[in-house]
């Protein structure tokens, strides 16, 4: 008899997640945020829906500040005919020209959350597929794998719904909508694992190169394009780097490394002695409850 | 943690792991968050930068001094924080050499008895933690009985706190004694009982010098070599619920699903349930190429060899041990609302992939989850565990929860609020709907109806007090009569007098007095008639359960529609006067609410048309569907 592994357990729980979501949402997309866990999500929902084309359209909120390589994986992914990509730019941020180095929180609040909620809300989506995990960090570790919003998109951590059992209750009222977290019993070794065994192009950034680099209150920040601005005595050194997580280049801390594959990687990660969300400026701000208050704002 | 020197060789290590879920059950008291704090610890699933803010933390929160308290780390949301409780359902992950664990952590008072039901649905393993100076507590034998209930199979008692007695054998012993009187009584199988000290690590990981004369496998040790319930499902007959069906073009039909229990093979014979049509299965598809066999447990899409009906809902089984469907069951239910269950309303019922509407007797009993006493129940409240019996508007295909916990286990969901408000094992079905087949009647409603001339219909008037739906419903039945249909109307007051004057006003009342008026209603269309009703039927939860009983289009529901103020001002029978003067209670729209349809076949504004106006719309209507 076939004996099943954790990998292939973990895979058949997100596919049943996902096939739930289509079967019994009116509208869903699943956000791509073009970092490893958004490749293994979608990945997974390729698998779940083989051979029928993917069900839902992606949604890349994007904050415009974004690593050049991710916009190259993002653009190559859309180019599948069989994948529609939304992009999705706040139009008051863009405006306004928020960005990471005049606006602190703002630039997150309003690229991100902001432009989330206002394009579930143009699309009128009611169920978002995201990249989440629960061993990411604590206010993560008890939320559901079908998590509600209100009609202001926000998450009430008192009222959640029980899930027993893979039996998912979908079922909401108008304008109401749920963010669905297929990866949600994932762990970072997971993905990588799964990374390797599915051979998931990953952007290249995972990887360690020479890339030019500043250290900035205590992170080592890429300068990845002409945006970059440099404080008073610092200046640009080339450093073999890599990302542990992605987002906005000048708020993604790299790490030092030497990892050019996906197995240097898991080594160096097992004798690592921090956490992924560590080079993440964004978890810091507002103190050790920041993410959940975050979540309850609307952040994904 | 080390890096292994060989990675390759580690990582194909890595990819043979097994996964075990497993739950905690006990308080903070009890040393929880501590013993899993350390676990975490241990296993290295605690990084530098986490231990640094689990030092700070613990400086400012922290119970344990100067030390590093442990449960710091498990305890997640900020409420929580401050009030020093754990109220949800939280979960870890860590791994061994030769497992993977996921670990549900569930807080421990009896308020939280809705979480640990939650928690130990998915686990292989429950972990019950007894503090060793308190031995074994009233919530000790509640933890041993939910986990049951919920079909654990193995229980590991973990007695902590070890460190605080000095490590004493007789303590240990004395708590094992007792648990095992409990254990014989409630019927449970396994156990295994581990004296641990979670602030020192004493039998988490490893053994314990200070308590060398047990010689038993430390906690981790043991979680590593206990069976997984998954191997049993494997063994099983096939079972597989349709989730979707995959269809991307006229050539390609797939059905997909997560196989429930047994496996399957291109070629095996299976029958579709509730249809019971037989086919054989044709390909197992995945994006990785066909296969040759799966297994319980892994999500697979599959084709037909034949042109079967096959939708969401449906059960693929093996052809020769098919599964039983019924439309009445007893069941233990758990209820996790605060709103409590109200016999006789209909609530959607999930199992497996199917939805359909179900309504809850009285329970038979409920159960005291401290003595196990059944105590004599009408309702259940919040955590309130009971059996009763359940009638579904249609067959499900079912199976005992202990056999198969996908067909046997469901929800209950409110139809307004959509809250998950009940949980559910299935024991067995009914005699009565599993051996007595509905009568087969030579004369069928279409006979009764061909010889009326007329497709019956049941005109469903709904509205405030005095908002016309008596007046109007009379005008209509008589031009209905005139135009020689078969009519019938039944209204509030006749149907009081009569049939339903055992019943009062309060809302379990009110819905039975609905469930009553529908199936005299559909047992009129069943004899070819148009029956018009007028009752304020006030919400929307029954008046959709009086729609699920009849066939499709044969509910009009008729919103007439006044406004509060509009139907006060007439207050022709001087009711909405007493309700406002406090002397009639429960009265809609004063002081009980009135739920309007949101999509009413036929909305009549009394504001801008006449009775007569009103009826003559209504008979077009009518006329527009015969």
């Amino acid at each position: 008899m076939l004996q099943l592994t954790h990998l292939d357990r973990l895979e058949a729980e997100s596919i049943l997640i996902l096939r739930e979501t289509v079967a019994e949402a009116d509208k869903p997309v699943m956000l791509y945020s073009i970092g490893k866990d958004s490749a293994v999500m979608l990945h997974l929902a390729k698998k779940a829906f083989y051979p029928a084309p993917l069900p839902f359209p992606l949604l890349h909120v994007d904050t415009t500040w974004k690593f050049r390589d991710m916009y190259a994986l993002r653009d190559k992914v859309a180019a599948d005919p069989s994948i529609q990509l939304i992009v999705y730019k706040n139009p008051e941020a863009e405006t306004r020209g928020i960005n990471p180095f005049d606006h602190g929180p703002l630039h997150t609040d309003m690229w991100k959350t902001e432009g989330l909620k206002q394009a579930l809300d143009k699309y009128a989506f009611d169920a978002a597929f995201g990249g989440a995990r629960r061993d990411e960090e604590k206010s993560r570790a008890k939320e559901r794998i079908f998590s509600f919003r209100d009609r202001n998109h926000r998450w009430d951590p008192k009222r959640q719904r029980p899930e027993l059992w893979s039996l998912y209750n979908v079922r909401k009222n108008r304008g109401e909508s749920i963010r669905v977290f297929p990866l949600s019993n994932w762990t970072e070794l997971d993905i990588w694992q799964y990374i390797l065994r599915e051979k998931i192009e990953i952007v290249p950034l995972y990887f360690a190169a020479d890339r030019p680099t500043v250290e900035r209150d205590g992170l080592v920040l890429m300068v990845d394009d002409e945006r970059m601005r440099l404080n008073d005595g610092e200046a640009v050194v080339s450093r073999k780097i890599r990302f542990r997580t992605l987002g906005c280049y000048p708020l993604s801390g790299a790490i030092d490394s030497d990892a050019v594959t996906v197995e240097d990687i898991v080594a160096e990660m097992l004798a690592s002695t921090t956490s992924e969300r560590q080079g993440r400026a964004i978890d810091r701000d507002g103190g050790a409850a920041s993410m959940e208050k975050k979540k309850q704002e609307g952040y994904f | 943690m080390n890096a292994p020197a060989d990675i390759h060789a580690w990582l194909v290590d890595q990819e043979h792991k097994e996964l075990l879920r497993f739950i905690t059950c006990g308080s903070v008291d009890d040393g929880k968050s501590t013993l899993i704090g350390r676990l975490l610890y241990e296993t290295k699933q605690i990084f530098d930068d986490q231990l640094a803010a689990l030092e700070a933390d613990s400086k400012r929160h922290g119970t344990q001094g100067q030390k590093i308290d442990y449960a710091l780390l498990v305890d997640g949301l900020s409420a929580e924080r401050e009030q020093g409780i754990t109220i949800d359902v939280a979960y870890r992950f860590f791994a061994s050499e030769k497992r993977k664990f996921i670990v549900a952590d569930t807080p421990g008072h009896e308020q939280y008895t809705r979480n640990m039901v939650t928690g130990a649905s998915t686990a292989d393993v429950a972990v019950l933690l007894v503090d060793a100076r308190k031995g074994v507590l009233t919530q000790t034998r509640r933890h041993s009985y939910l986990a049951k209930l919920m079909g654990i199979r193995h229980l590991v008692v973990a007695v902590t706190k070890m460190d605080l007695v000095d490590y004493d054998q007789a303590a240990f012993e004395a708590v094992i004694a007792d648990y095992r009187q409990f254990a014989d009584k409630i019927e449970i199988g396994e156990w295994t009982a581990i004296p641990v000290s979670g602030l020192n690590g004493d039998n988490v990981v490893r053994g314990s010098d200070a308590m060398s004369w047990y010689s038993g496998p430390a906690l981790l040790e043991h979680l590593d070599v206990v069976p997984l319930n998954t191997s049993a499902d494997a063994e099983k007959s096939f079972r597989m619920p349709v989730q979707w069906v995959n269809r991307p073009n006229q050539n390609f039909r797939g059905f997909s699903g997560q196989i429930a229990s047994g496996s399957i093979s291109p070629g095996a014979e299976v029958r579709i349930l509730p249809s019971g049509r037989v086919s054989r299965i044709d390909r197992i598809v995945t994006a990785d190429g066909d296969l040759y066999e799966a297994v319980a447990g892994q999500s697979v899409t599959v084709t037909l060899a034949d042109e079967v009906d096959c939708s969401r809902g449906d059960v693929i089984v093996d052809a020769h041990s098919p599964p039983q469907s019924a439309d009445q069951f007893e069941a233990t239910i758990v209820w996790m609302s605060e709103d409590e269950l109200l016999p006789g309303r209909g609530y959607w019922m999930k199992v497996g992939t199917q939805v359909v509407t179900a309504t809850v007797q009285a329970p038979k009993y409920e159960v005291n989850v401290n003595t196990l006493e059944h105590l004599a129940a009408q309702t259940l409240g919040l955590n309130g565990i009971g059996v009763a019996e359940i009638a579904t508007d249609r067959d499900i295909v079912f199976e005992n929860y202990d056999e198969n916990k996908t067909l046997g286990g469901f929800i209950l969901i409110d139809k307004l609020s959509n809250a998950t408000v009940a949980c559910g094992m299935i024991h067995f079905a009914l005699r009565r709907s599993l051996n007595i087949h509905r009568q087969h009647l030579d004369v069928g409603r279409e006979t009764h109806s061909q010889l009326k001339g007329q497709r019956p219909a049941v005109l469903w008037f709904t509205g405030l007090s005095g908002a016309g739906k008596s007046t109007i419903a009379n005008i209509v039945e008589k031009k209905l009569v005139a135009r020689g249909r078969h009519t019938f109307l039944l209204d509030g007051d006749n149907v009081r007098h009569g049939l339903n004057r055992d019943l009062g006003f309060t809302e379990a009342d009110r819905i039975e007095n609905i469930r009553r008026v529908g199936e005299v209603a559909r047992l009129m269309t069943d004899a070819g008639l148009i029956v018009l009703t007028a009752f304020i039927s006030p919400f929307r939860a029954e008046r959709e359960m009086v729609r699920n009983m009849l066939p499709e289009g044969e509910f009009i529901e008729v919103f007439v529609d006044t406004p509060l103020e509009e139907a006060e001002r007439r207050d022709e029978k001087g009711l909405y006067a007493k309700a406002r003067a406090g002397e009639l209670q429960n009265f809609t729209g004063i002081d009980s609410p009135y739920e309007a349809p949101e999509a009413p076949e036929i909305r009549i504004d009394t504001t801008q048309l006449t009775a007569e106006q009103a009826a003559d719309a209504i008979v077009q209507e009518l006329d527009k569907r015969r």
